[in-house]
């Protein structure tokens, strides 16, 4: 099942180890990219600014990598002192010139037949401690492999496949361990956060996202539901050192669109939890949407920056939800400083003095239907956001006048079954690229560039079709994203105004990084098949 | 055809269909349920099996009228996991979505055949290169206007009765890849035409005078749809016999020959 295809092509550029401290400290080192998001605080945002808004229109393209798949290529890739890591779906990990684009090694695992992802075989990336890559597996496998020749170190099995766990993030690494959580919500798993020993892969601590009986939390499912809630994860969590705490979104409860079987609010599902990262004990949640009947799995990267708010220094995390809410919550505490839409809602009408959000009545599936805002995919959805602290603004990839009809059936727990229980109506065919014809109230995508201290809309940059690609900025002003047109562009920060743009042939549904090698910078991105970096012209 | 103009505005019809599923619970298909079957038929069966489910001998899906099953769940099972040594393949709809499609036929079985049985094709032939004036927007095998939709196959995807709605009510369903729209660029040329294909920098159209033509965005001052149909309603231009006259002809074009 698992076979290591080895392509030792040439010497990698010698390269200190990656230690804890280097990834505390990636901001001091921006050549490269350590994480998923770039660094621990998740903003993928880059202080790199040899690329400016003067001269980005001299970009062009450096060198493009074809995978050997036509499955979606969502990796977030890593470069280390200049060579790049990434991974191939489903589950190939290669290791690139970050230069050339030409290949050092490629290792090939593959999954178990058991593996039942509800949307693709993808995965979104690796991790890196020491001299090891971590890369969580479709068959819900954590593995490490050497960074230096691509063999594998150590697989471990994370969860039962065949019972419908996948993993697809990539992982996080903090001190010696290696972070991952469970996907699967479509198939009623119950969902978990887990980390496991770096060196031997051994499992340290597990928090479970749905309590059990006599953990803080249980009451909130009312009967037995909570053995199947779901809450899962698919999207990387963040990290502050200063805390110790680890935040990490959860997904949708389970069944997802009929909320018959779980009463109450089924904590922990739709929420972020802050975690000890020592021993993964629950420091604070929030719960973003309570007994969410609308697949609004808060699965989105929390982007952690320091800022003024109202009049004093304080410590935040910027939430752009599935819910179709921006949030500003107090990360040390969990507090709720604020909420505001940032695309059209009409399931919840307020928020009470906790930050719980006012349901409006009757906004729930039903037999026949109901028109819900934000549809289904969301008013934004997995695709890394980015926050600037050069601009002070928050930028959300956003599906504007997005609905769905959202119907429920009665549905019963099968094991390895979808457990969906209704389902949603599109507006629009959500496949329509390459050829669209929509119209604008059947969805539209776009960036939102939002001021987090209002949550007032500071400038827009509207796309025709929807889009599925994060955003990445950095301290020269420039914001570059995608879409599911396959335009890859860079826009001013500051207004929006478009710069550059490229064809790229396929839709991009991952988020650009930056890095440099031997002093020049770098801008890299997934689109269709393939892998491009792009440079100023020499 | 359908179109979903913006689903909120939908009137969601009152009935809903109930159809048992063998040991399974009872499933209850809503009507938005059996139109997603429909558009799913439409994609995935209608090649093989014809709009009315009757294009393979000996099988008549509405009806029931099956070689391998004889009941929904059966039914079910064939259209995810096909027949093995036939021409019938596996599909990758889900359990539900394979439901949406059985209770979309069973609905298309309780429907009359509509005015296709009454017509005469060779009259509605006629009619629909003369008196209709149909050749001035429509195409059918290479004869005649490409501003409408090609009709050259339409008996192969769309039943009589849909055919006749769009003759008798063009407005109430128009495909999204029928839309027309109307661009103004900025020196003031306006163009109405088919849009083909948009994204966020291009829009590109079938204009009126059977053009390919690409419009940058940032070359135009108006860019809209055209809400209602380019085509008249027929319904007090034809008579109804004319009408049957003129589905029982498009029912029968089914397959263009390639030479």
């Amino acid at each position: 099942m698992k076979r290591a295809l080895l392509l030792l092509l040439g010497v990698g550029s010698l390269s200190a180890q990656v230690t804890f401290d280097r990834i505390v400290n990636a901001a001091k080192e921006p050549q490269n990219w350590l994480t998923y998001s770039g660094a621990f605080g998740s903003q993928r945002h880059s202080s790199l600014s040899q690329i400016t808004p003067a001269n980005v229109k001299n970009l062009e393209l450096q060198w493009q990598y074809q995978v050997r798949s036509l499955e979606k290529f969502e990796a977030t890739p890593l470069v280390v002192d200049g060579v790049m890591y990434t991974v191939q779906p489903p589950n190939d990990v290669m290791a690139l010139d970050a230069s050339t684009g030409r290949v050092f090694w490629i290792y090939s695992y593959t999954p178990s037949s058991d593996a039942r992802p509800c949307c693709g075989r993808v995965n979104r990336g690796l991790a890196i401690l020491g001299d090891i890559l971590f890369m969580g597996t479709i068959d819900a496998h954590l593995i490490a492999i050497d960074a230096k020749s691509g063999r594998p170190i150590w697989n471990r099995e994370v969860a039962k496949a065949a019972s419908g766990y996948a993993l697809t993030h990539a992982p996080l690494v903090v001190k010696d361990k290696v972070i991952v959580g469970t996907a699967g919500g479509e198939f009623g798993i119950r969902g978990f956060i887990a980390a496991y020993d770096a060196k031997t892969g051994n499992e340290v601590w597990r928090f479970h996202n749905i309590p059990e009986p006599g953990e803080p939390g249980h009451e909130t499912w009312k009967n037995d539901g909570w053995m199947h809630g779901g809450g899962s994860v698919w999207v990387t969590g963040s990290y502050d050192p200063e805390t110790n705490q680890t935040f990490w979104g959860i997904g949708n409860p389970g069944p997802d669109w009929n909320g018959d079987p779980r009463p109450g609010d089924n904590l922990y599902t739709d929420s972020v939890v802050a975690l000890d990262a020592d021993s993964g004990k629950l420091k604070w949640y929030y719960q973003f949407s309570p007994h969410d009947e609308f697949d609004y799995d808060s699965v989105q990267v929390p982007v952690l920056a320091d800022m003024q708010w109202k009049g004093r220094a304080r410590k935040v995390m910027l939430w752009a939800n599935r819910n179709g809410l921006m949030y500003v919550l107090d990360r040390t505490t969990g507090e709720f400083l604020q909420g505001k839409p940032f695309v059209e809602v009409n399931w919840m009408n307020g928020f009470d003095e906790k930050g719980r959000p006012m349901r409006v009545s009757g906004k729930v599936p039903t037999r026949d239907g109901t028109l819900i805002f934000p549809g289904n995919q969301g008013g934004t959805n997995w695709y890394s956001p980015s926050y600037s602290p050069r601009t002070g603004l928050f930028y959300i990839p956003t599906w504007g006048d997005y609905s769905s009809i959202y119907t429920k059936n009665d549905v019963e727990f099968e094991e390895g079954r979808n457990y969906g229980g209704g389902r949603p109506r599109g507006t629009v065919n959500l496949a329509r690229a390459p050829l669209n014809v929509r119209k604008d109230g059947e969805g539209f995508g776009a960036i939102r560039a939002m001021d987090p201290a209002t949550g007032e809309r500071k400038w827009e940059f509207k796309m025709s079709d929807v889009t599925d690609a994060g955003i990445l900025t950095t301290d020269s002003n420039l914001l570059f994203s995608g879409g599911r047109e396959g335009f890859f562009y860079a826009l001013d920060a500051r207004n929006g105004e478009l710069l550059w743009k490229a064809t790229l042939g396929g839709p991009v549904q991952s988020g650009a990084i930056t890095y440099s090698v031997n002093g020049r910078q770098y801008i890299s991105v997934n689109a269709g098949s393939s892998l491009f970096a792009f440079a100023l012209r020499q | 055809m359908i179109y979903r103009k913006v689903l909120f505005m939908r009137v969601f019809t009152a009935f809903s269909f109930i159809f048992a599923a063998g040991l399974a619970a009872q499933h209850t298909y809503t009507s938005g349920d059996i139109e997603d079957g429909a558009l799913l038929y439409r994609g995935t069966c209608v090649g093989c099996h014809g709009p009315d489910g009757n294009l393979v001998p000996g099988i008549d899906l509405p009806h029931m009228k099956l070689r391998r099953a004889s009941n929904d769940d059966q039914m079910i099972a064939i259209i995810r996991n096909g027949v093995p040594g036939t021409a019938m393949p596996p599909s990758n709809v889900t359990e539900f979505q394979a439901g949406t499609i059985v209770a979309y036929l069973h609905s298309i079985g309780n429907t009359a055949g509509g005015a296709a049985s009454a017509g005469d094709a060779a009259r509605g032939k006629a009619i629909f290169e003369g008196k209709g004036g149909c050749t001035s927007c429509h195409r059918i095998r290479g004869q005649g206007s490409r501003s409408g939709p090609d009709l050259s196959d339409i008996g192969a995807y769309r039943r009589a009765p849909e055919i006749e709605k769009s003759i008798v009510d063009p407005d109430a369903e128009i495909l999204p890849q029928n839309r027309t729209v109307r661009v103004v660029a900025k020196d003031g040329t306006a163009t109405t035409g088919r849009l083909l294909n948009e994204d966020t920098f291009n829009v590109m159209i079938l204009d009126s005078k059977d053009r390919l033509v690409a419009f940058p965005r940032a070359n135009l001052r108006e860019f809209t749809f055209v809400d209602k149909s380019p085509m008249p309603s027929y319904k007090d231009k034809l008579s109804a016999q004319e009408v049957a006259d003129v589905v029982a002809y498009l029912s029968g074009l089914k397959s263009v020959e390639v030479k």
